[in-house]
């Protein structure tokens, strides 16, 4: 050989016994800067012994590919014909067919074992502290708390990105497309059970940081824990393609201390004793019709016609919008066009009579849609 | 062997379409009372037996208090108030517990929903034992009207003993295309 | 039997009727490169806009109709014809019969492809766009909330699947009755071995794909409820039998590659294939284990612990045949007499990215661990590592390694070295990459991103547009080959080639082994 492989060895050992350390202490991977190269350890034990176990199948992988690749290089080099190689004839061996069948094999069940037991902790879901039910939709997620005593709590969490940074009109902020209008709350140090379901497609929650990833499946629950021992904003993502706004359907958890979480869900709670009070009053559709021929008539017929044929402003009778998606026709009911003539009556109607004016415009006018506004959809419409 | 033709290329033909149309009904006459025969006895996809669960030797084990968690939900598109009457309920396995689900449609035509369960943790599902469900039918209700739907349940005395919460989810989703024949009796 | 020896058909005609295994191979062969391009340009739209945050280019709804016909293209348009075509031209000639054993199966197993895929493409300018599910087309979000597209999909997919069964058979029936008299199973060359396998690997699964996709027609079009729960069904249930389908699939794609690299490799080493009788035996393993790994796809989906233990261990057990391969090729090139021809570039980048992909598709066998990796970046790059740098890495090798026996010129040695250096730098700076935004956090199948995946995704793309680049330099290597290149009538194009192809004339004529050579 024309350089001594055995002291090349020996120099190596050192530096990489040095960096398998650097690299194992996860300091690619620390918690101030969040790594650009590799999977982060994240603020749970479970997440910690995931990280460890995908470092260790990391590093015994590089290791055999070190020496495959080393000896494939070598012989590139050594046993080139026009270095004058002479090829031999040897073409087969049993033992070494048989050694490195059972060696790897060997090899597998070292990184079996850790794996299993890292896999039925994960598994383990039972004395939780706290479950909330996860439910994905199109495209967004909404979290419910499933509290015994008093107001469950629950609400809708979407994208608050706005639309001119996706389309590059504006600069993008820091948390760009991982930034939402409601993040979920939990406390610090508590075992948090998730049950995850969907209202449409397949959807998947993940947070890279809580290491939880699990399909949300409709019509069907999956369960999920996480116990994070350090508070912070934790953000993720959609999982399962489920559509076209399957990037834009981010996750934002705030884990703060017990006492926070105490306050806010309290907060929450009265903001959901008031929602009650709303879904309490589901309207049949004739109730939402009649009431709305009264609103029509005193806030909207000087503009757009007893017979909704317009004036002032546009037509009502076969409109696009009043014929189209129901949450367009809302937005502009609620927050106008600025601009024009058109007010925004979301401050001036209170919830039950947007909703009773949108059902009636619907299906007055010979517009025929058949569909219904409750209160509580123009409530989760202001809420975003 | 059977011959059916005495031209050789008819008499294949004829014998694959034979295998053709044996294999259709196969799928409709075999398949589906072996998948429902199949998924009842190994209670997969949250199926629990509908059966009169024998409570023969039902001892109530006092000893022992399971929670269990009702979550209601509706799928896309389906416009009805749907939920638990009771948030939970503990309940000793073996002991007949009874609740109620209620239901509207705020529609001014008929529909009819179907309730799909599903039970987490999954293995909890062959010691759930759902002896009346709504969710086993399909639920008609007139246009702007209500209705409490019950259900009754035993927790098996063999659940596994870590097993200490049970969450009974059900998913209503409308299945009034499915089911118009239903509504035209009505 | 009547002198027929008077050359091809000439005109069109002779392509729509052709029954010659060298002429359907032909037609297979660039069918697939059409396709390869199509399927590219495809993912040249899908880099293009990735380059950058934000949305650039095109509307997310017709970036997931990218996504997911680019995969569509490249699976079953590309990969899979492009190896069926090699097929056809080869085993025949390398086990000495004079065609595949069923000629005018072969024939239409051929031109059902450019209707089918006519179809597919068409759905682009349909009314709600192309299928847009991925190319995985998980239920309900390819059944319900599919565009009208779904039901050209799935008669596409049902003719494709009709193509490859009928062509796995012809295979099939091939290798077992007309292999010359002396050739007995274990003297058959690799490459018939790895396709005889995957012949019975593809006629066992393709049927369960169509079953999918006729439970998917039957929820779309006819009130079933399959992978609904609402009717009793389970969205589930189409994701294991897909997979059932997909995972064998994967190996259906990558067992040719092993067996041209396995033809190659010994060629340019001057010296036997090592091993050969545990490569058969290696193969078949991989085939077998391949039916019973398929929920490694699975593991977020909520199945019971014990469900995933099995397919942890059962899919980290593949591991062991397929090193055993890989340790074979290298003890190959040991001591032998190497040099560095196109072909067996090809093959060593072969050797090492696949290895690569290997590695990373151990690292996410580890059910806890995937479910950090799965449906993130870190697995695209994992299976384009095994898919690009294995399956196509190996037709590249094919095709320059037996060109010059096809049509009787020689490529041109410095421009085939080029095609391959540019090919394995814009294919690393394309994927190597995209494992670190996987670890870091970026899902699959996005359009828009997250600013601290920026540098890597700018990276990635580069990489692809060099990479796409190089394949615009390979069809100009072999039409510029075919066109003009180097006259050759050598019989043995190779120094150390073995085997019955490299004992007909150069090129090859229209018929041969019309007597069946003798064996030793």
């Amino acid at each position: 050989m024309c350089f001594d492989v055995k002291r090349l060895y020996a120099l190596a050992i050192g530096p990489v016994l040095m960096l398998m350390g650097l690299v194992s202490n996860g300091v690619w991977a620390s918690e101030s800067e969040r790594s650009t190269v590799n999977m982060t350890p994240g603020v749970t034990e479970v997440g910690q012994q995931i990280y460890d176990l995908h470092m260790l199948i990391l590093w015994i992988c590089t290791i055999i590919g070190l020496l495959v690749f080393g000896v494939m290089f070598y012989s590139i080099y050594a046993h080139r014909k026009s270095k004058g190689a002479k090829a031999s004839s040897f073409h087969e061996s049993t033992t070494v067919e048989i050694a490195w069948t059972v060696v790897p094999f060997f090899i597998l069940i070292a990184m079996a074992v850790p794996a299993t037991k890292t896999l039925i902790e994960v598994y383990s879901f039972d004395d939780a502290d706290l479950d909330i039910m996860v439910t994905g939709y199109q495209w967004k997620w909404k979290y419910e708390y499933l509290i015994d005593e008093g107001e469950r709590v629950s609400f809708f969490s979407n994208l608050s990105t706005p639309q001119s940074e996706i389309s590059n009109t504006e600069p993008k902020g820091e948390h760009y497309l991982r930034e939402v209008d409601e993040p979920l709350v939990i406390p610090v140090n508590a075992k948090v059970r998730f049950l995850v379901t969907a209202n449409d497609v397949i959807h998947s929650w993940w947070v890279p940081e809580l290491a939880v990833k699990k399909d949300a499946i409709p019509g069907f629950i999956n369960e999920a824990w996480t116990k994070p021992l350090k508070e912070g904003v934790y953000r993720g993502q959609c999982a399962e393609l489920c559509g076209k706004d399957h990037g834009f359907m981010p996750i934002v958890v705030n884990v703060v201390s017990q006492d926070e979480y105490e306050t806010w869900l309290a907060s929450k709670q009265v903001e959901a004793a008031q929602v009650k009070q709303l879904m309490a009053q589901t309207f049949t559709f004739d109730e939402l019709v009649e009431r709305g021929k009264g609103v029509y008539e005193r806030s909207c017929l000087a503009c757009h016609g007893a017979k909704g044929e317009g004036g002032v402003g546009n037509a009502i009778a076969g409109s696009t919008i009043v014929t189209g998606e129901i949450s367009t026709h809302l937005d502009i009911g609620i927050n106008g066009v600025p601009g024009t003539a058109m007010q925004a009556f979301g401050g001036q109607l209170n919830d039950v009579d947007m909703a009773a004016v949108i059902t009636y415009q619907r299906n007055a006018f010979g517009n025929n849609m058949g569909d219904i506004v409750q209160p509580i959809d123009v409530f989760n419409h202001k809420k975003g | 062997m059977l011959q059916l033709s005495k031209n050789p290329s008819i008499d294949t033909a004829v014998k694959l379409a034979g295998v053709t149309v044996v294999m259709f009904a196969f799928v409709f006459v075999v398949m589906v009372p072996l998948y429902d025969v199949l998924c009842d006895a190994l209670g997969i996809n949250g199926k629990t037996s509908g059966e009169a669960y024998t409570a023969v030797d039902a001892q109530v084990d006092t000893g022992r208090r399971i929670k269990i968690q009702f979550i209601a939900s509706n799928n896309a598109g389906m416009p009805w108030e749907f939920g638990a009457t009771v948030p939970m309920m503990k309940v000793h396995p073996g002991a007949v517990n009874d609740t109620l689900f209620f239901a509207k449609n705020p529609m001014p035509h008929a529909m009819v929903a179907q309730a799909v369960p599903s039970i987490s943790p999954a293995r909890a599902t062959e010691y759930f034992h759902k002896t009346e469900c709504f969710c086993f039918n399909q639920q008609p209700l007139d246009g702007e009207s209500s209705a409490q739907m019950p259900l009754q349940f035993i927790v098996d005395q063999d659940l596994p003993a870590d097993i200490k919460t049970i969450t009974l989810s059900y998913t209503l989703f409308d299945v009034t295309d499915m089911a118009k024949s239903a509504i035209a009796k009505r | 039997m009547g002198d027929h020896h008077h050359g091809p058909a000439k005109g069109l005609t002779r392509w729509i009727t052709t029954t010659n295994h060298k002429d359907i191979g032909s037609m297979y062969l660039w069918f697939s490169f059409a396709m390869f391009i199509l399927g590219g340009a495809f993912a040249m739209i899908i880099r293009a806009e990735l380059f950058q945050p934000g949305l650039q280019l095109v509307e997310p709804s017709f970036f997931n109709q990218m996504t997911t016909m680019h995969g569509l293209i490249m699976v079953f348009g590309a990969i899979m014809p492009s190896f069926v075509g090699l097929a056809n031209w080869m085993i025949p000639m390398m086990i000495g019969a004079p065609d595949m054993a069923l000629p005018r199966m072969n024939n239409l197993s051929f031109w059902i492809l450019p209707p089918s895929f006519l179809m597919l493409a068409s759905t682009l300018f349909m009314d709600g766009g192309a299928p847009q599910a991925g190319w995985t087309f998980y239920a309900p979000l390819s059944t319900t909330y599919a565009p009208p597209s779904v039901t050209f999909f799935i008669f596409s997919i049902h003719l494709l699947g009709a193509s490859s069964i009928m062509g796995s058979i012809n295979i099939i029936a091939t290798v077992m009755n007309l292999r010359a008299p002396g050739m007995t199973y274990m003297k058959m060359p690799l490459f018939v071995w790895t396709w005889l396998i995957t012949a019975f690997l593809l006629v066992a699964v393709m049927p369960v794909l169509a079953g999918a996709v006729t439970m998917m027609l039957m929820d779309v079009h006819f009130g079933t409820s399959f992978f609904s729960a609402a009717g009793g069904g389970d969205p589930v249930l189409f994701q294991h039998v897909f997979w059932f389908f997909g995972h064998p699939e994967v190996y259906i794609i990558i067992l040719p590659a092993f067996g041209v690299v396995s033809q190659i490799i010994p060629t340019f080493s001057r010296k036997r294939l090592f091993g050969y009788d545990s490569m058969v035996y290696a193969t078949a393993s991989i085939a077998f284990l391949s039916f019973i790994v398929w929920a490694h796809h699975m593991f977020t989906v909520g199945m019971p612990v014990a469900g995933e233990l099995f397919f942890m261990y059962a899919t980290m057990l593949i591991a062991v045949p397929t090193g055993v391969k890989v340790f074979n090729w290298v003890t190959t090139m040991w001591r032998g007499s190497l040099t560095f021809e196109t072909p067996m570039m090809f093959s060593i980048g072969f050797l090492i990215l696949f290895t690569i992909g290997g590695f990373t598709g151990l690292m996410l066998s580890i059910a806890p661990v995937d479910f950090q990796y799965h449906d993130s970046y870190f697995v695209v790059a994992h299976f384009h590592y095994v898919m690009v740098a294995g399956a196509i890495f190996s037709m590249s090798a094919a095709i320059y390694y037996w060109l010059p026996k096809w049509c009787g010129r020689m490529y041109n040695e410095k421009m085939g070295q080029l095609h391959f250096w540019v090919s394995f730098v814009g294919f690393n700076l394309a994927f190597f990459p995209q494992h670190f935004v996987g670890l870091a956090g970026m899902p699959r199948r996005i359009p828009d991103y997250a600013l601290q995946f920026t540098d890597f995704n700018m990276m990635s793309s580069i990489g692809a547009f060099i990479y796409g680049a190089a394949q615009i330099l390979f069809l100009y290597n072999v039409i510029a080959t075919i066109v003009s290149g180097k006259p050759t009538s050598e019989e043995k194009t190779w120094e150390g080639a073995e085997g019955l192809e490299w004992t007909i004339p150069t090129p090859a004529p229209y018929h041969t082994f019309e007597t069946p050579p003798a064996v030793k």
